[in-house]
């Protein structure tokens, strides 16, 4: 990302980016941390979609063809840490740090050391995470919800350095989260009050909140794993007075959360880039943001509907269903608002604003087979089966990843300076569009049929349809190597860009010029 | 979803069909208006964007509609979910108990019990035969029923947590260890109902099918006094003389059934998870180690403890027969009246 | 917000981040390699060599690092702003680890009001008597499930002699840490060396009292990390709040010292103050242990 140093703005440090690594290894600069977030990002996505693909080869047709059981079941387990701690939520930490400070109107982020901390913890702890498939033993095998005992008393020994790993991703979502919140408590610039926020800015806000609520409760039940392996405590031992399903309670009360701290992100973007493209203010910009503090809070209260098959007593499974079922409401209001804003506008669609409806289309499938998921008695026969696994690959894959791509797409030029080669991009969409129906919709029908789910081999009545995903996995993982190529050239060069980009593009970092000089606002612009 | 043969598992079926109307209708409202925007107002038809942005009325319809919309399809699901739980009267139960991997039935007022285990053949799973028409879901022994009784299960671990699931019946139900969980069903139609375990845990979690088999009531009796004679008749091969060539035989088999899967039909396991058997280790070193470590486990590995498991014939046949497989000519044999010494 | 926008200081490059992360990762790193060497019955000399150097790295780094931003600080290169900044990430810090709190208060509270009834079979859990026909349900629990793998305390902690000194000790020490304060903001340096170092002090004989405590406990009372549920609890609980003492001990100390160097003003003491606010947490946490864990 090449750095221009403004000259329309005064500039106290009067110097861009230092040469050579340290630049980036020394770095307090909220872009150039932004880019790192961004590429991790994008390596841990190749990786985990890498896990993925085996999986689906796997299961491309019955029988144990490529890799073994044991195997198998580390491929899914890393598959879905790698993923959701290493692909998403680092693109969502990348991207607050690229906008939150040119969207308030700040130099930079509230503590940019700290920041370089958070970032350069996460490369150390992957590292350390995936050379467990190394060690004797292999690697964590009990899925990424890592349920006691089986990750405890009947774990490999690697679990020890898994738990380790997840102690310093943690570290670093807390610091990120901290300095998300300090800088858009602190640092926005006079005349941005909490009200004029863009979206994206809101969401963050709510989603470090979870961020920091949470990330600690994870700490904890791994380090209650750790002094029941090595230290001889009994939280899971019923032996001892434990019990397994303690670790289920405090694990989603953490996991819960966490899926929102995936969506909510993506629901700022998409509620920066559809007014955009339709040329129209947000629809309802008050109530999205009541309705996503909203999610926020329920969120903490639905945990349990990960464990209706667990035997709660009755009054808790209602509970939580009517809790879970709820938090519809609020998610209905976001897409309400967002099909009213399309409403009588004045559309058009650029490949960020393809991604943007797709998200919402297929996010909203995704979130009606979760609200089928909410009804217990009914969940009795969907949990563990593919149908979960196609509720949340609906909502995540189409859901958080088209939402990083539509991000992607629609800052890039103010990132690069450069166009990127639209009739590529919208390719990369139709493609990936295809690619992620193909694969996640036939899940629907062999999670009803009755197939489980994490097994490297299924019956026979099951095979058409995993075939079906099997290709169309393969075909969304090829695609996205087009992307690839996509931002590399748009890095490279292309088309200017001009300071605004987009005809109906609103916000602070729309009035600085593209690409964004290395330090934006060293003196606040005035917003009113 | 299958419909299933329960009246529960119906229900459960029409509350499925109605929340998926229900959202495919909503879907069509939303998507039909957001088509309709994509259409009418693009840019390039010339359509100029309005300015509204705001109406607190629509935020509260649109709040409102869903919420009624939910309280209708809490009702149904409330009355199911309390009757799924309503466990009381059974006539039979049966103590379900899920072990790596496999499960245990006990009848607890009939008073026998026996493991159940996958019978597709490993040449099936590496697909050097054909597969069956049950490939995956057939086991040696299925759990057998009468119809139109009510019929308590009470299910639990003994290692890891698994989870019980007959899709047909609609019950699943999670094997906690240390704990129970209660669920119950009334089958109305005889028949052969096939499920799997829904809970990873571990290595063969795919291969742990549940196989029931609903029964008229006398079928029932039958097989349950067959069952008991049977238990009788097990309880008597302690005390008898056994020869080497006898333990042998039925070591094999019980080797086939419950080692084979991780030591390999050859004994050359799977090093270094799953050590080899032939010609090195426990298996040619003193027999009352050998016999401790089949009984015992080894904890931290993936060496479960077979005392629970296997009688105590079963345990002396298979532990000599690793003595005397493979190559491992042993000649030594391991009585079944000294193993619950070793215990 | 009215604040003064003059000039947000924005530092340049730092080294001392990627420093504190190879610290970090070896002290972990470190530290795992000791434990699966420890369980694994392999030699773990070399992992405790990679932990020390993680940890020496860690040490060197917190005073670099926090060497640098005093010495910013006195510089005078700070704005409000900036101090805001520092508030909000201190406040949202301690928030953090109330959350890590929660989730052990959390799990004493599920074992005890459910966890234990269930496996003695009260309410849905009726039939658990299957599996532990011999077991009571009772808290403190005495008598685990399986009292082979688990042998029992003999004794509970009685509260009302170390545990309530304790308290006491806590209690008087967030007393003299606000006078400390107040004194900061009237500039009267020896008050404010006297009644911080007296904090200190008191956390340090709190400290030796808990250590003694648990000297006991293993000693007489047979209460340890293996004695089921309640030692689980009981220890996890008092001992990461200990740690916590501990580290809020250094911190004040670090800050004591920091002081007597003439670092802080009256009007510009934010170290001194976050330094506090931990103690006073670190403080309310043993008192919601002191009801919970010891009392009830
Ligand atoms: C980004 C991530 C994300 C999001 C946003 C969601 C959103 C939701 N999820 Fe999902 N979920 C996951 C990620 C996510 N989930 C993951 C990863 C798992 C599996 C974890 C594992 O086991 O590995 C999971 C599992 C999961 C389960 C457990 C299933 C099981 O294991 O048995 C349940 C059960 O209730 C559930 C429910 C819901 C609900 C009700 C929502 C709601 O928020 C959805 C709300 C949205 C809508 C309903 C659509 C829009 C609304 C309207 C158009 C309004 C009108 C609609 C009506 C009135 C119907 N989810
Ligand atoms: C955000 C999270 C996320 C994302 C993006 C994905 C993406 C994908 N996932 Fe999922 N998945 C999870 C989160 C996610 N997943 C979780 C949480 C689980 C549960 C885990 C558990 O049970 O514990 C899961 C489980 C899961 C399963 C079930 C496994 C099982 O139960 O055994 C399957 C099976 O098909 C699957 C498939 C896929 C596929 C095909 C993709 C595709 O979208 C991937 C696309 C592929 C690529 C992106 C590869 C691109 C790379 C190349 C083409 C090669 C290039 C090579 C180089 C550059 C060297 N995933
Ligand atoms: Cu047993 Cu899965
Ligand atoms: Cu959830």
């Amino acid at each position: 990302m090449s750095a221009v140093i403004d000259s329309h703005h005064h500039d106290d440090h009067h110097h861009g980016p230092a040469k050579g690594f340290t630049r980036w290894l020394y770095t307090t600069n909220h872009k150039d941390i932004g880019s790192m977030y961004l590429w991790f990002s994008f390596t841990m996505f190749l990786l985990g979609g890498c896990m993925a693909l085996v999986i689906r080869a796997e299961l491309f047709e019955p029988g144990l063809q490529i890799v073994a059981p044991n195997f198998f079941n580390q491929m899914t387990t890393m598959h879905g840490l790698i993923m959701v701690f290493g692909a998403v939520m680092p693109a969502f930490v990348g991207l607050a740090n690229w906008l939150i400070p040119m969207m308030v109107g700040a130099p930079d982020m509230a503590l940019p050391r700290m920041n370089n901390w958070s970032f350069w913890i996460l490369p150390f702890a992957f590292s350390l995470m995936v050379s467990t498939l190394f060690m004797e033993g292999g690697g964590p095998n009990f899925g990424w919800t890592f349920y006691a005992p089986l990750s405890t008393t009947y774990a490999p020994p690697s679990v020890t350095f898994f738990i380790f790993a997840v102690h310093m991703m943690g570290i670093s979502s807390i610091m990120g989260a901290i300095n998300v919140i300090a800088t858009i408590l602190n640092m926005r610039a006079p005349g941005m009050t909490m009200m004029k926020m863009p979206m994206f800015v809101w969401s963050w806000l709510i989603t470090a909140f979870l961020l920091i609520a949470v990330m600690p409760v994870l700490a904890g039940v791994v380090t209650m794993m750790l002094t029941d392996i090595h230290f001889g405590t009994s939280f899971f031992k019923p032996e001892g007075g434990g019990d397994p399903v303690l670790f289920q309670h405090v694990f989603w009360f953490f996991g819960h959360p966490e899926v929102y701290i995936m969506i909510l992100p993506a629901f700022g973007i998409v509620s920066q880039i559809i007014p955009t493209f339709s040329r129209k203010p947000l629809f309802g910009y008050a109530s999205m943001v009541y309705a996503t503090a909203s999610i926020a809070v329920l969120s903490f209260l639905v945990w349990a509907h990960h464990m209706f098959t667990v035997g709660m007593p009755l009054a808790g499974e209602l509970f939580f269903m009517y809790a879970t079922m709820l938090i519809a409401v609020p998610t209905g209001v976001k897409v309400f608002n967002w099909v009213s804003t399309m409403f009588k506008g004045s559309l058009t669609f650029e490949t960020p604003m393809l991604f943007s409806v797709a998200f919402v289309i297929l996010f909203t499938i995704g979130g009606f087979s979760g609200l089928m998921l909410a009804m217990a008695p009914a969940d009795f026969q969907y949990h563990d089966t593919y149908f979960v696994v196609a509720h949340f690959h609906y909502v995540l894959v189409p859901g958080a990843i088209f939402s990083i791509f539509a991000a992607a797409y629609y800052w890039l030029p103010k990132w690069t300076g450069y166009m990127y080669d639209e009739t590529l991009g919208k390719l990369h969409f139709w493609l990936s569009f295809i690619g992620v129906n193909l694969t996640f919709f036939p899940m629907h029908f062999v999670g009803l049929a009755g197939m489980p789910r994490r097994i490297p081999d299924y019956a026979l009545q099951f095979a058409d349809f995993n075939m079906v995903a099997s290709i169309g996995a393969f075909l969304f993982g090829t695609t996205q190597l087009l992307f690839l190529f996509i931002v590399l050239k748009c890095v490279k060069g292309g088309k200017r860009a001009t300071a605004s980009v987009w005809e109906g593009a609103e916000g602070l970092e729309w009035t600085i010029p593209s690409p964004a000089p290395y330090h934006t606002f060293a003196t606040p612009p005035k917003v009113n | 979803m299958r419909e299933g043969v329960t009246e529960i598992s119906h229900k459960v079926f029409d509350l499925h069909m109605l929340i998926l109307w229900v959202c495919i209708a909503i879907g069509v409202v939303v998507f039909g208006v957001m088509f309709w925007s994509m259409f009418a107002y693009r840019k390039s038809r010339g359509a100029k964007a309005s300015k509204f942005h705001e109406s607190t009325t629509v935020e509260i319809i649109w709040t409102a509609i869903p919420f009624v919309i939910l309280i209708g399809m809490a009702i149904p699901a409330t009355g199911t979910l309390i009757e799924m739980y309503d466990t009381n009267d059974s006539e039979i139960d049966i103590k379900i108990t899920g072990y790596q991997w496999k499960w245990r039935y006990d009848y607890l007022k009939e008073d026998f019990g026996y493991f159940s285990v996958m019978e597709t053949h490993q040449d099936e799973l590496y697909n050097r035969a054909e597969k069956g028409e049950h490939y995956l879901l057939d086991v040696d022994e299925p759990v057998v029923v009468p119809v139109g009784k009510k019929i308590r299960f009470l299910v639990t671990a003994a290692d890891v947590i698994h989870s019980w699931w007959v899709p047909d019946i609609a019950v699943k139900r999670d094997a906690i260890p240390g704990y129970i969980n209660e669920s119950w069903t009334r089958i109305d139609t005889p028949g052969t109902y096939r499920g799997q375990c829904t809970e990873l845990c571990g290595k063969d979690h795919g291969f742990m099918p549940v196989v029931v088999k609903a029964v008229e009531q006398a079928e029932y009796d039958e097989w349950v006094l067959a069952k008991q004679e049977k238990a009788k008749e097990e309880f008597e091969l302690q005390s008898k003389e056994w020869t080497l060539a006898e333990l042998t035989e039925r070591g094999e088999a019980v080797y086939a059934k419950n080692c084979a899967g991780c030591h390999q039909a050859n004994g050359q396991g799977l090093p270094p998870t799953f050590p080899s058997l032939v010609g090195q280790g426990l298996a040619v070193g003193a027999i009352e180690a050998h016999a401790e470590i089949v009984i015992k486990g080894s904890p931290g590995t993936s060496m479960p403890a077979f005392g629970g498991q296997l009688s105590d014939v079963d345990i002396a046949a298979v532990v000599t027969y690793e003595r005397n497989a493979w190559g491992n000519d042993l000649g030594d044999m391991l009585e079944p009246k000294d193993v619950s010494g070793l215990k | 917000m009215s604040a003064n926008y003059e000039s947000y200081y924005v530092p340049e490059q730092s080294k001392w981040p990627i420093i504190a992360t190879v610290g970090l990762f070896l002290l972990m790193y470190g530290l795992g390699s000791v434990l699966v060497d420890q369980t694994g019955g392999a030699d773990t000399q070399t992992s405790w060599i990679v932990f020390s150097v993680g940890a020496a790295i860690m040490v060197f780094m917190f005073f670099g690092w926090f060497g640098a931003v005093a010495k910013e600080s006195m510089s005078g290169m700070y704005s409000s702003q900036m101090d805001r900044s520092f508030r909000w990430g201190m406040a949202w810090f301690i928030f953090s680890e109330v959350m890590f709190f929660s989730a052990f208060f959390g799990a004493l509270f599920y074992a005890r009001f459910l966890a234990v009834p269930w496996l003695g079979g009260a309410g849905d859990g009726a039939m658990n008597t299957l599996l532990w026909p011999e077991f009571q349900a009772a808290w403190p629990l005495m008598t685990n499930p399986n009292p082979e793998l688990f042998p029992g305390p003999t004794k509970t902690v009685d509260p009302w002699h170390i545990p309530l000194l304790n308290t006491v000790l806590l209690l008087a020490s967030s007393v003299t840490l606000t006078i400390a304060h107040h004194a900061i903001k009237k500039d009267k340096r020896a008050q404010v060396i006297i009644w911080t170092a007296l904090t200190v002090l008191l956390g340090a004989v709190f400290i030796g009292y808990q250590v003694y405590e648990y000297y006991l406990a293993y000693t007489e009372l047979n209460l340890t990390m293996d004695s089921g549920i309640y030692g689980t609890t009981f220890y996890l609980l008092t001992g990461f709040h200990g740690v916590h003492v501990t580290l809020g001990a250094i911190i004040l100390l670090v800050i004591l010292i920091r002081y007597m160097f003439g670092h802080f003003s009256a009007k510009s003491h934010f170290g001194f103050e976050a330094a506090s606010w931990y103690w006073h947490f670190v403080d309310v946490v043993w008192l919601a242990l002191f009801v919970f864990v010891y009392v009830i």
